[in-house]
């Protein structure tokens, strides 16, 4: 599964980066979201995966009973995301405010700091 | 001794407070460390005249064996005795010279410190010591070049001085280290007194790389411009310059290199014939000035060829003739500038045109002024004389070259004695000219004290040279020769070709003078040479060109395009990812793809569909929504393999980004095809390059693992610690709980920019 996985995320690296590449600043967004999502899948990669193993201790027990997926990783993909979504929404409001102030979408006509 | 070389510094700290506690005096206070540090050195004359040596050791860098090492031999003797007495006329003479200035205080303090950095240097036996005390010199010297901070032309040749100095310190930092490596010590001495250094294969880099520095340094063509350029500097500050201090530095260090690089083909021809062309360069420069410091300031460049010419020749004559004449310069020259000084802060002359006939206005100063300018032009019975016989006897007996010196050595002299003549009679003697200020009285006795002393030492020592001899010249002449000589200084060494040339000279010289007018205008041509191919013009347009390629380098990768400064990284990451795999021949891991399911495959192909459509597509609902497909599909992904919170995560946060892109996006306009498809195919490939790219890195990481994970320890204690049975809570919640505060924090923040960005935009339509 991993190797498959090794692909998909290079699909969605490449799909980020080719979108990072435009001129328009909400393609620009667009593909840091997609940047985003395929980081988080190769850190879930790389920490392994396994089917059907939630980190989780059943009741009553001190230690899962066999062996789990890694929590590590999840707890911070956890972290990721959400962090993740308040970059962007940030990054949202403020092309929408800069838009206000440009009149445009094209970042070649944002080159001044002072407009 | 430690004490002794940081007390400038530590005296410089409190200058400024002095200076306000005793008033108008505060340059006879503050000159008392200066002669108790002269006092102190003369305590050494006993022991190093024997042919001893002194030396200190304290621990600096223990960890990189680097010591602050000092060595009291002949030659610093001669160099500590020359900056600590001179340096106390410096500083008397400057309380009263820059009495009405503002900020005295400030020059107290640079000119204690420079003087601290000069005995370091010459006293430092350990290479970075040295060094370190080199580069003090350059950057003290640079403060006071331009101590009127307040005039552009100050600042230009401050800057100048530095650039060129520190531009040689560099090389002779190189130098130094592999002098080190070559040597096996950092210790000087124990590097000179090793064998072989001659015949190493790094000889010649070494040799080039220290004379770099020495060369810049002590203003050797093509570096002489810089040094009348510090001119700018006040005259107490020129003077210590030139006589003693900071431009004999590299003349210093080639004395004190000499008995462990000298002796080869290399350094005595580079040496000689750099110094010979200097020595009469300079003084050609100084007869065509007419500014006072001017020609003071291109005659200590000839005085500075002279000395390398003769550390070059290197035969037992030209040592000691070195030594003589460095002693002689320090006091002839140290006593011009002082003069030079009064001439304009008296007369408020500072061009020779302006002078004339101050005999009678200030006969005192007329009288030092003549006896240090005989001593300049090397006129028996002058301790310059002396000086001056035994460089042309040097000279005259040279090894190689002998008779390109002798050419250089005699127009110099016949040169020497018209500049001698520019300074010591034309000011003073000859029908009274109006000069800018009238002057009304001598000048005071703190500037006179230094010109009078100096100016008599150097007629006391051309009666009596066997004083300076048994007290440090002969030392000297030993620590550079390498080896104990035999040293005689006599004024009268009967009737030879050296004292011919002298005499002959002297007429020419005189005769010139006479003619000096007709002299500068029959050169007056050459301004125009240098205005437009000299070293000075050199500068300028290296300068102008570092600063051109400065504005050229930002425009290019400063240029201000988002997707450049992508570009440039991604490709310098491509780069060094496949060099650094090429290198190490790393290797992907086994491909499988057996063990795949079936909903697995589709969940994937579902979510890579979806990323083309939100590439692809030119709708922008289109895109948002496919956006959305993809979140969930990388959601189900969690959720399959065994991470049930953060699927439900990424659920509820990709239904809220879905939500925020719709209720912002559509107020912005419909996507526009901004590049041309060349530049979208360019994008393309690099984009599924670096996608490629991390594939492969992937791949061949999958398999490594360099440490045991810490999950271990977290799954174990989740329970019996964190007593939570969800164990990716726990750690969030518990055993990073900093972590988790921290995004807390970034999310707070986010949402008070946004806040303020919605309220100001509310603000803007009132």
């Amino acid at each position: 599964m991993e190797t498959l996985m090794a692909f998909a995320v290079g699909g969605l690296y490449a799909a980020a980066i080719y979108m990072m590449l435009r001129r328009s600043i909400v393609k620009l967004v667009i593909g840091l979201i997609l940047l985003s999502n395929a980081a988080n899948l190769l850190i879930f990669t790389a920490a392994g995966m396994d089917r059907g193993l939630p980190p989780l201790v059943p009741e009553g027990a001190l230690v899962p009973d066999g062996p789990v997926a890694d929590p590590l990783a999840q707890a911070l993909i956890l972290t990721a995301i959400v962090i993740g979504f308040g970059v962007l929404a940030f990054a949202v409001v403020l092309i929408h405010r800069a838009y206000e102030v440009v009149g445009a979408d094209d970042m070649d006509q944002m080159k001044d700091t002072d407009t | 001794m430690l004490l002794a070389v940081l007390s400038g510094f530590l005296l410089a700290a409190i200058a400024p407070w002095v200076h306000r506690l005793s008033g108008r005096h505060s340059g006879w206070v503050l000159a008392a460390l200066p002669g108790a540090l002269f006092i102190y050195f003369l305590s050494f004359i006993p022991e190093i005249a024997d042919g001893g040596q002194v030396r200190f050791a304290y621990p600096w860098v223990p960890g990189l064996d680097i010591q602050l090492s000092f060595l009291v031999d002949g030659l610093s003797l001669l160099f500590v005795l020359l900056i600590s007495g001179i340096g106390f006329f410096i500083v008397s003479y400057a309380g009263r010279y820059l009495e009405k200035h503002r900020d005295v205080g400030r020059f107290y303090v640079l000119i204690l410190a420079f003087m601290g950095s000069m005995l370091g240097l010459v006293l430092a036996d350990n290479l970075i010591a040295l060094f370190v005390f080199w580069e003090l010199t350059s950057i003290t010297s640079y403060l006071l070049i331009g101590y009127n901070h307040e005039d552009a032309r100050a600042r230009y040749c401050a800057l100048q001085g530095l650039i060129v100095t520190v531009g040689g310190g560099l090389a002779l930092l190189a130098g130094f280290v592999m002098l080190a490596m070559a040597g096996g010590s950092y210790e000087l001495s124990e590097v000179l007194a090793g064998e072989g250094l001659q015949e190493h294969a790094w000889y010649l880099p070494i040799l080039l790389l220290v004379l770099a520095g020495a060369f810049t340094k002590s203003a050797q063509v093509p570096f002489h411009f810089w040094l009348p350029n510090a001119m700018a500097a006040p005259t107490p500050v020129s003077a210590y310059l030139h006589s003693a201090t900071m431009v004999k530095a590299g003349v210093y260090l080639l004395a004190r290199l000499n008995p462990g690089l000298g002796g080869t083909d290399e350094w005595l021809l580079i040496l000689s014939l750099f110094g010979g062309v200097t020595m009469l360069t300079g003084v050609f420069l100084a007869a065509r000035s007419t500014g006072v410091k001017q020609v003071l300031a291109y005659s200590t460049v000839m005085a500075l060829g002279t000395l390398t010419m003769l550390i070059g020749v290197g035969t037992e004559t030209a040592i000691i003739a070195a030594v003589t004449f460095l002693m002689a310069h320090s006091l002839y020259k140290g006593a011009l500038f002082l003069i030079a000084g009064i001439l304009d802060h008296e007369a408020g002359c500072k061009d020779f045109l302006q002078t004339g006939g101050l005999r009678s206005a200030l006969p005192v100063t007329t009288f030092f002024a003549a006896i240090a300018a005989l001593s300049l032009g090397g006129v028996i019975p002058m301790f310059g004389f002396i000086a001056k016989e035994l460089m042309l006897e040097a000279v005259l007996e040279a090894p190689t070259v002998s008779g390109v010196l002798t050419a250089l050595a005699v127009a110099t002299a016949i040169l020497g004695v018209l500049v001698a003549a520019i300074v010591g009679i034309k000011p003073w003697f000859g029908p009274r000219v109006k000069t800018p200020k009238d002057p009304h009285h001598e000048a005071p006795p703190a500037m006179l004290a230094g010109p009078a002393v100096l100016g008599s030492l150097g007629l006391l020592f051309g009666l009596a040279p066997m004083l300076p001899e048994w007290g440090v010249l002969g030392a000297a002449a030993g620590a550079v020769y390498g080896a104990p000589l035999d040293v005689k200084l006599s004024l009268w060494h009967g009737i030879n070709a050296p004292l011919m040339i002298s005499a002959a000279s002297l007429l020419l010289g005189l005769a010139l003078y006479t003619q000096w007018d007709r002299f500068r205008a029959a050169f007056a041509w050459l301004d125009g040479v240098a205005n437009s191919i000299g070293p000075e013009r050199q500068y300028d347009r290296t300068m102008a060109g570092l600063v051109w390629s400065a504005d050229w380098q930002t425009r290019v990768l400063q240029n201000g395009y988002l997707r450049y400064y992508l570009l440039t990284i991604l490709l310098m990451m491509l780069v060094s990812v496949g060099v650094t795999a090429r290198i190490y021949d790393i290797s992907i891991g086994e491909l499988s793809f057996a063990d795949i399911q079936i909903q697995e495959w589709t969940v994937l192909g579902m979510t890579l569909a979806a990323a083309a459509v939100a590439v692809t597509i030119r709708s922008r609902l289109g895109a948002v929504a496919s956006l959305g497909a993809l979140g969930f599909g990388v959601a189900l992904i969690y959720v399959l393999f065994s991470a049930p919170d953060v699927g439900i995560t990424q659920v509820l946060v990709e239904t809220l980004t879905v939500l925020l892109l719709v209720l912002v996006l559509f107020r912005l306009p419909g996507f526009l095809n901004l590049s041309s498809p060349l530049v979208r195919v360019r994008d393309a490939v690099i984009a599924l390059s670096v996608g490629g790219m991390m594939t492969l890195v992937m791949l061949s990481t999958l398999h490594m693992r360099a440490h045991d994970s810490i999950s271990a320890y977290h799954v174990a204690e989740s329970e019996p610690s964190g007593f939570g049975r969800n164990i990716v809570n726990v750690i969030l919640v518990d055993f990073r709980a900093l972590d988790t505060l921290g995004e807390i924090f970034v999310l707070a923040l986010a949402a008070v920019g946004v806040y303020a960005m919605i309220n100001l935009r509310a603000e803007d339509r009132k």
